[in-house]
């Protein structure tokens, strides 16, 4: 038994795991949007915006999530971009 | 007043037959006329839960190829007289119906019926849009668990867009000593996750098996936990308000017996 504690300490509860993954999942079921058209969206994003800096591909981290409305709070699909940025293009 | 309710859950094998047969024979117990309708065709499987297997002469596609009447084709329950089963054909396939005549088929059921339950095949191909097609409210099954969840809310968007608005979860296969554990997610985790109202909440359950076995609903039994959870949705479906069962007096024996075990030891 205290084995089983143990390890479920260790482990955090499968019933969270299990939430926050459907929770994922359904943002994406939800809009309709799978890993391939977020692909697509990532690599026209890194051209656009590698017209005028010069970004970290790597560190580059976009997705879909669940955010609260700032106007009616209700919970609504975001698209969430984290780029970082390397250096500004000189402008020629 | 009559409704036409379909059981659909999306994915196969959480308890949609089940639950349809078991519905059905409750609300026959309160008195009610009731239709259930297997629609799903060449899969059909609520006559052999309800144990009427033998008694099958006509089906759902030779009434809606005209082959007979509709009431030839009503299979009387064997205990209860105001029960009765359509079943589904065995050798057609889904693309045998339309939706629009299902949904004459479900008008025509309402002069007769208070109650048509409507058992829903898996998917949401031709055989889901079909028996929707008829149904004035739905009530979507799911297990806890990830895939069924994900399948539930996928459902209940294309019952919305179907003009079946807020259709009603029914929860099976809770096991109580798993989401004490955190190992399953407890009803309040799905109802945050999928938004909808819980209609009903059944207990995993052996007797359900043995149910089956014999072709008797559980929904019958006073020994089996699920049977009292299929009859508080039955009285709930006729608009009763009825607590939901606790489950902590089940956990109380449960703990009691492994208190008993450990001090054994």
């Amino acid at each position: 038994m205290d084995l089983f504690k143990f390890f479920s300490r260790n482990k955090g509860s499968s019933k969270d795991v299990a939430k926050d993954r459907l929770k994922l999942i359904l943002v994406h079921d939800r809009v309709n949007c799978g890993t391939q058209v977020l692909e697509m969206l990532k690599n026209d994003i890194i051209k656009v915006i590698s017209n005028y800096m010069e970004i970290d591909e790597e560190g580059l981290d976009i997705q879909i999530s669940q955010a609260d409305s700032e106007n009616t709070g209700e919970k609504l699909p975001t698209l969430y971009a984290n780029i970082p940025i390397k250096s500004m293009k000189k402008r020629t | 007043m009559s409704e036409v309710i379909v059981i659909t859950s999306g994915k196969g094998g959480v308890g949609k037959t089940t639950t349809s047969a078991n519905l059905g024979t409750g609300l026959a117990v309160l008195g009610k006329k009731v239709c259930l309708v297997d629609a799903d065709i060449g899969l059909r499987n609520l006559d052999v839960i309800l144990g009427l297997e033998n008694r099958i002469v006509y089906d759902l596609i030779d009434v809606i190829e005209g082959n007979c009447r509709l009431k030839q084709a009503l299979i009387k329950d064997k205990r209860y007289s105001t029960l009765f089963l359509l079943p589904a054909a065995q050798t057609k396939d889904k693309s045998a119906v339309s939706e629009e005549q299902m949904k004459k088929l479900c008008t025509e059921l309402k002069e007769e019926f208070d109650f048509i339950i409507i058992d829903c095949p898996a998917g949401i191909e031709q055989g889901f849009k079909n028996a929707i097609a008829g149904a004035d409210r739905a009530i979507v099954v799911t297990t806890p668990e990830v895939s069924a969840v994900r399948d539930a809310d996928r459902v209940i968007g294309l019952l919305e867009a179907n003009d079946l608005k807020s259709p009603a979860l029914i929860l099976n296969r809770i096991r109580i000593e798993m989401v004490k554990r955190g190992d399953m997610m407890a009803v309040e985790d799905v109802t945050e996750i999928l938004g909808v109202d819980i209609i009903g909440l059944v207990p995993d359950d052996e007797h359900i098996v043995v149910s089956s076995n014999r072709g008797e609903p559980a929904v019958l039994s006073d020994t089996s936990k699920a049977g009292q959870a299929y009859r508080d949705i039955t009285k709930r479906l006729c608009g009763e308000e009825v607590p939901f069962m606790s489950f902590e007096e089940n956990s109380g024996f449960f703990s009691k017996v492994k208190k008993l075990f450990s001090s054994s030891k």
